[in-house]
């Protein structure tokens, strides 16, 4: 059995249905991301877990326990927010304490967990500084340590690295991973920003108007997006439209070149539109190749992105981006000239909506 | 030219406060024939009864500043965290006591609570005590929920209570150790304001027949010509008191939370 389940979930605020029969299984110390745009209603879902929001329909149940009659100071969940939320009138030692002293455990107890939490997030000379006092990051690992202290049985976060600059994110991200790997604590993970879901998940939701569109790996969402809303949220990805020329042999055709699918069409009919994706990284230019793993088609643009160089060619009424990696001996291909493209078949992936 | 207009209007200010009070201070320290000393502040001071209308009232102050934060601070938190609609209309309830005279509140108290009513507070010294206390606590509501709005503005409430709560916290404790220490110096200032409020008030004291600090200025002013004087520079140090601590304690706040 699964150590947080959530089982037909539903939440609305008036007429407005932001959560609809979302359903979902983490194991114990999972490490579990919720992507998506503003509103799809990822932050409902975890403020639910915690119990700040009443579910509209459906079960939380942690540990076998149902959530349903237990109140956000009754669950034993720790939760970290976008916005530090760190009580200003008492100094760092103070925050981190204060589930501890809430819960009545004894001062000893209360001084040896304190002292090893800060020594986890390697503040512990910060100790008696007050949050006004130190840097975003600071706020937040100091944050982090303060929803451990009370060893929750679940731990959220709820965008915590939004507020912070580029590089304080990337670190911290890793920091939250290796104490979340650390601890073996089952994490929720809230947050818009993919390159933060995919670098430290065991596995993805993506979350599309309420529903998760996908749950899996983050190889798997990656590599192999569920639905068109995935395919256009997770990383950059050509949509391709072709024509079903075959749909026995898998046979489709993009502008006037043919190209033959590894998997089955589905339920096509010859002369269809179906949607086909290509990620940026897949391709390469190869003037050689040929057959049903190459397209050609003439260059639109060339885009120098740093490490990589992104090139646009229109093949019949779509447009393909591939990306090349930089070299100083590189020459890029130019405006008008037409190159050809070779891909792996199994990179070329049907979307059904 | 506009310079100059700007101190003229500066200086006539500053006259017309403070030559009222030069010439109240001055009259106060004339009971001497001929020269200056402060034999009107000696029997005010040693006057058993000021000794006991003030203690009276400051007491009377203290225990309205403790209902007036047990009842605000609570209030103002609930509205602001879970029925933010509802703030317009608890804010004009709390201005109500700014346009309705404070005779027409004591005289509702005295016809509700009198001693024939189903709960005859003025029958007893310790009901009258807690039926004045009320009153001073109207009269001091729209400047302490003021100051504890304004205070609970500047605060995430909703990000700490939550945070509070995944913590364990219950309400009591939220109130106690997160809500009500940070906005203490907000707190603070109307209490301050209380105070002085509840030093000078003459009606409901008079009219409860308590023996507060308001009509004892009052009955000194009818009878004495200096002692009243001297009450009123008084009275005016501890309002100043008042006020120079709400920019103290206001300042000190502002150092305390200026970034690193």
């Amino acid at each position: 059995m699964s150590f947080l389940t959530l089982t037909s979930l539903q939440k609305s605020f008036g007429t407005v249905q932001v959560v609809k029969d979302f359903n979902m299984s983490i194991e114990k110390g999972e490490f579990i991301s919720f992507l998506g745009p503003s509103g799809c209603g990822k932050t409902t879902v975890l403020r639910m877990i915690a119990g700040f929001e009443t579910p509209s329909g459906g079960t939380i149940t942690i540990n076998g326990k149902s959530q349903a009659n237990l109140r956000p100071n009754q669950r034993n969940i720790g939760m970290v927010f976008q916005a530090y939320a760190l009580f200003p009138n008492m100094n760092v030692a103070e925050n981190v304490a204060f589930g501890l002293k809430v819960a009545g455990r004894p001062k000893a107890e209360i001084d040896a967990r304190v002292k090893e939490m800060l020594g986890l997030i390697k503040l512990d000379h910060l100790a008696d500084r007050y949050p006004y006092q130190m840097s975003g990051g600071q706020q937040q690992r100091v944050a982090l340590a303060r929803a451990l202290a009370p060893k929750p049985q679940v731990l959220l976060l709820d965008e915590p690295l939004s507020a912070l600059d580029a590089k304080i994110r990337v670190s911290l991200r890793e920091e939250i991973r290796m104490i979340q790997q650390q601890l073996g604590i089952t994490t929720v993970f809230v947050t818009h920003d993919q390159e933060e879901a995919l670098s430290i998940s065991d596995r993805i939701v993506v979350m599309n108007a309420g529903r998760a569109d996908q749950i899996g790996t983050p190889a798997d969402i990656y590599n192999r997006p569920a639905t068109r809303f995935v395919a256009n949220f997770v990383g950059t990805l050509n949509l391709i439209e072709a024509k079903v020329v075959d749909p026995a042999s898998h046979r489709v055709s993009i502008g006037d070149q043919g190209v033959t699918l590894r998997e089955p069409l589905g339920d096509v009919k010859v002369g269809d539109t179906i949607s086909l994706a290509l990620r940026p990284e897949a391709g390469s230019i190869m003037p050689d190749a040929k057959g049903d793993t190459a397209l050609s088609g003439d260059v639109v643009s060339t885009n120098f992105l740093g490490s990589v160089i992104r090139t646009r060619m229109k093949v019949g009424e779509s447009v393909i981006s591939f990306d090349m990696f930089n070299s100083p001996g590189l020459v890029p291909p130019v405006v008008g000239e037409t190159v050809t493209l070779h891909f792996v078949a199994s990179d070329l992936l049907i979307i059904r909506d | 030219m506009k310079r100059f207009w700007a101190w003229g209007a500066l200086i006539f200010g500053l006259l017309y406060f403070l030559l009222p009070l030069i010439g109240m201070t001055n009259f106060s320290l004339k009971m001497r024939r001929g020269v200056y000393s402060f034999d009107a502040y000696a029997v005010v001071l040693s006057d058993p009864r000021f000794q006991e209308t003030f203690t009276y009232s400051v007491v009377m102050a203290l225990f309205t500043i403790a209902f007036g934060v047990l009842l605000v601070v609570p209030t103002a938190y609930w509205i602001r965290l879970k029925l933010p609609g509802l703030r317009p209309y608890v804010e004009f309830v709390t201005l109500l006591p700014l346009v309705i005279p404070a005779i027409v509140i004591v005289f509702g108290y005295i016809r509700l609570y009198n001693t024939s009513s189903w709960l005859p507070l003025t029958g007893s010294v310790t009901g009258t005590n807690i039926l004045l206390m009320f009153g001073y606590a109207t009269l001091a509501l729209p400047y302490m929920y003021r100051s504890v709005d304004t205070g609970l503005r500047a605060i995430d409430i909703a990000t700490l209570t939550e945070a509070a709560q995944s913590l364990g916290a219950g309400w009591t404790t939220i109130l106690a150790k997160i809500i009500l220490p940070n906005v203490l110096v907000a707190v603070l200032s109307g209490a301050f304001l209380t105070f002085a409020i509840v030093i000078g008030e003459f009606t409901m004291a008079a009219l409860l027949n308590r023996p507060a600090f308001g009509p004892y200025m009052q009955l000194l002013g009818a009878n004495r010509a200096y002692e009243p004087a001297a009450l009123a520079v008084i009275a005016f140090g501890i309002t100043w008191g008042c006020l120079g601590l709400i920019q103290l304690v206001s300042r000190l706040q502002k150092g305390a939370q200026s970034p690193a």
